[in-house]
């Protein structure tokens, strides 16, 4: 049997979170992805390194970008991905999500991909399960490889993270995006604050070692990267905001805003963007400033690292023993 | 009149600041809308040429007076008040300030609707108005209004005016909202379910009338589900008209553990207990009821040790068809701002409170909580001012009122202290005929 978790420079079985990952770890899955971004550039993007390896992607919520990077990593490294969505499985026929995780693995998948709108789901699926996991977002809890691609995008445009001053702003109580990007930056040596209305902002936020401000101008205020949060509309019905033009008044991220940042300040929204909700589309399409099509690319490149990872950490395992 | 650059000389004046503690024989000189300069010393050699000179006879010259709760009717129901009526009438009252609630029709809880009001405002040319605006949508209770945007605009505060704010998550998601840009939510602290169906004090009175009373739990259970919900968050918190022994001990508490509350009362709250209603008098009938002699005896120390920051006048003004009926068909409320210095100076007559101290809650003390310009004597500052004779005895006539509703429990009270002259931004907007 495999054992796992033994590679020198990633020893864990799974990717769940950023929280608890130490600096060197996170900077070995940010070296490797640099080394897939030429690759993804090239015409012929295709390698043969997980030949015969099995993924499955399984989506017990709605989405795009991330279901889609990941099959575009499984596929450019040649491994067989399988893409559930709930739409399709049998969780609709009333099987627990045990149940399903227990299906799956008698298949013998190498690595489950998995998104569930629960936070901490992930995890209690991981614990019955022989294959390595990678949390594709969980609830409110953690979505760490977009953490990690918000890191590629940020250090090769900024060529470091240590130091940097990073804004993260909006939504982020309800946001995981926020909070893997938090352990993240704060384990690399940014130092991030969180710029948000008070109702939007989870008690205690300030002890994951963030600064808060209720005021844009204020918190944007030397900024190298603005990083921007989705605003889901719903939000409005528990009475966290009263209406979308106040939101964009005060939060939304226009020019007058971001002249409070570095003049070189970098903008960030890991998408899909609400257009004048929590960002104007004239700094959205800033060519020099924005670096949102960036990110969906370093996707790509982060989940061939982090599959290749974890899958080469539990195979050189499995061949040594 | 003075004009824009006009110098106004107010000479022989008993000068009363309740902020600097100022109690002193002197003049002060206006100019245009500002106070230019006051003291003792000043124009003791006389009045220079070019100067208007005012002899105010060694009365008191205070600030003006700063409502912090009224209801001005305008728009949406203007047979029972309007901007203008209020206006004369605060003028009367040597008010110079007043805070609206956003009860009227429509409810102030949009953007254009503030503007309205302080559009209209500006136009009666009299007292400086400041709308409230309403923390939930339609006053419903369900749906925060565009706080940031409505205080852009000049919402001075947060009311849902004569509804509390009942569902716990709504009022804690109101109050963390506000605190994002520092807020005022203002409270009517009365649990709707325990006071519905009540319109008097629960006890022997309503019992003997044959009326639902609304328990005083009403008001203290309220007021401490709001403390508690404060405990968490940085909110400015304002409870309106207390009248309850329980929940000013529950306020004076609050404070002494440094929660950020402050609160109010009004005249009747301590002029007046639940007898007043006795033969079913709907003149008397408000919203919190008036209660018990103990109730009213504890609002008066709650002002004496500063638990209670501020009188407002709770000006309510009601034509005869909404009060000349059954007394649980009555409206609530009762007019106000004509009464208000008399009945607070009563507190000073009657050895309940020092003079300035009285002052301070008409005056500085609601200029400080709302954060407004004047409430002070003061170099520099908006020349809003009162002129009254302090000692002079006379009978409350409600048919003099300029308020358009006459809705007074005072009438014919006998009391003391009379305004002589009120100055808004440096103009005479009141003046006693001899």
């Amino acid at each position: 049997m495999n054992k796992i978790g033994s590679n020198t420079f990633f020893p864990h079985k799974n990717l769940l979170g950023m929280e608890g990952l130490l600096a060197d770890e996170i900077s070995h899955l940010l070296d490797l992805s640099e080394s897939y971004v030429e690759q993804n550039r090239q015409a012929n993007k295709k390698r043969p390194l997980l030949q015969g390896r099995t993924v499955i992607n399984l989506f017990f919520e709605s989405s795009t970008r991330t279901r889609t990077s990941f099959e575009l990593a499984c596929k450019r490294l040649s491994a067989d991905a399988i893409n559930m969505s709930v739409s399709t499985s049998a969780i609709k026929k009333g099987e627990t999500l045990l149940d399903t995780a227990m299906t799956l693995n008698a298949m013998h998948p190498d690595v489950l991909v998995v998104r569930h709108p629960h936070s901490g789901a992930v995890k209690l699926l991981a614990e019955k399960v022989t294959c390595s996991v990678i949390n594709a977002g969980d609830g409110s809890h953690e979505h760490p490889t977009q953490a990690l691609l918000d890191a590629l995008t940020i250090r090769r445009r900024k060529k470091r993270l240590e130091g940097l001053r990073v804004a993260i702003c909006g939504d982020v109580l309800h946001s995981r995006v926020a909070r893997s990007n938090i352990h993240l930056l704060n384990t690399m040596g940014a130092s991030v604050c969180v710029v948000a209305p008070v109702t939007l902002l989870p008690i205690g936020i300030e002890r994951l070692g963030v600064e808060i401000f209720h005021n844009m101008a204020e918190g944007l205020k030397g900024c190298d990267i603005v990083m921007m949060l989705r605003l889901q509309r719903e939000r409005m019905n528990g009475n966290f905001i009263p209406s979308l033009r106040e939101y964009f008044h005060f939060f939304g991220l226009d020019a007058e805003k971001l002249a409070n940042a570095k003049p070189d300040a970098l903008i960030m929204h890991p998408g899909p963007m609400n257009r004048g909700v929590e960002i104007d589309s004239e700094v959205a399409d800033d060519i020099a400033r924005s670096a949102i099509h960036e990110q969906v690319e370093m996707g790509v490149a982060v989940r061939m690292a982090c599959l290749e990872t974890l899958i080469s950490s539990v195979a050189n395992e499995g061949e040594a023993s | 009149m003075t004009g824009m650059k006009g110098r106004t000389a107010y000479i022989n004046a008993r000068l009363l600041d309740p902020t600097s503690g100022l109690d002193k024989k002197g003049a002060l000189l206006t100019e245009g809308e500002k106070i230019l300069d006051l003291g003792a010393k000043l124009f003791a050699d006389g009045v220079p040429d070019g100067i208007e000179s005012i002899d105010c006879s060694g009365h008191c010259l205070a600030p003006g007076l700063i409502d912090a709760r009224t209801q001005l009717r305008e728009p949406g129901d203007e047979h029972k008040e309007t901007i203008r009526t209020a206006g004369l009438a605060a003028a009367a009252g040597g008010v110079t300030t007043m805070l609206c609630l956003p009860n009227t029709h429509p409810i102030i809880d949009e953007v254009a609707l503030v503007e309205l009001v302080k559009r209209r405002a500006h136009d009666a040319e009299l007292v400086n108005i400041h709308p409230y605006a309403a923390i939930t949508k339609g006053l419903a209770g369900e749906q925060i209004t565009e706080m940031g945007l409505l205080a852009e605009a000049g919402a001075v505060a947060f009311t849902d005016s004569l509804a509390a704010v009942s569902n716990a998550m709504i009022f804690k998601r109101a109050l963390d909202y506000a605190s994002t840009f520092n807020l005022m939510l203002v409270q009517h602290p009365e649990d709707p379910d325990l006071a519905n169906g009540g319109v008097m004090n629960e006890g022997e009175m309503a019992t003997r009338l044959g009326l639902t009373g609304i328990p005083t739990a009403a008001e203290t259970i309220l007021l401490e589900r709001d403390l508690r919900l404060l405990e968490s968050t940085n909110a400015r918190y304002h409870a309106a008209h207390l009248s309850t022994t329980d929940a000013i001990e529950a306020v004076r508490k609050a404070k002494a553990r440094g929660l950020n509350i402050t609160c109010e009362t009004a005249p009747p709250y301590f002029a007046l207990n639940e007898t007043a209603v006795g033969d079913y008098r709907t003149f008397a009938k408000l919203s919190p009821p008036l209660r018990g002699e103990t109730d009213r005896e504890a609002v008066i120390e709650g002002l004496k040790d500063g638990t209670i920051d501020l009188i407002a006048s709770d000006h309510a003004p009601h034509d005869q068809d909404s009060k000349r009926l059954p007394f649980i068909q009555a409206e609530s409320g009762v007019i106000g701002l004509e009464t208000l210095l008399p009945l607070t100076l009563e507190l000073y007559h009657n050895g309940s409170l020092p003079l300035l101290r009285a002052l301070e809650a008409v005056t500085s003390a609601p200029a400080r909580i709302f954060r407004l310009s004047g409430g002070t004597l003061s170099k520099g500052g908006r020349a809003d001012l009162v002129l009254f004779d302090l000692d002079k005895p006379w009978k409350i006539d409600v048919g003099r009122f300029r308020s358009k509703s006459k809705n007074s429990p005072f009438d014919e009270r006998p009391v003391q202290g009379i305004v002589l002259r009120t100055v808004s931004a440096g103009r005479s907007i009141f003046v006693r005929g001899t």
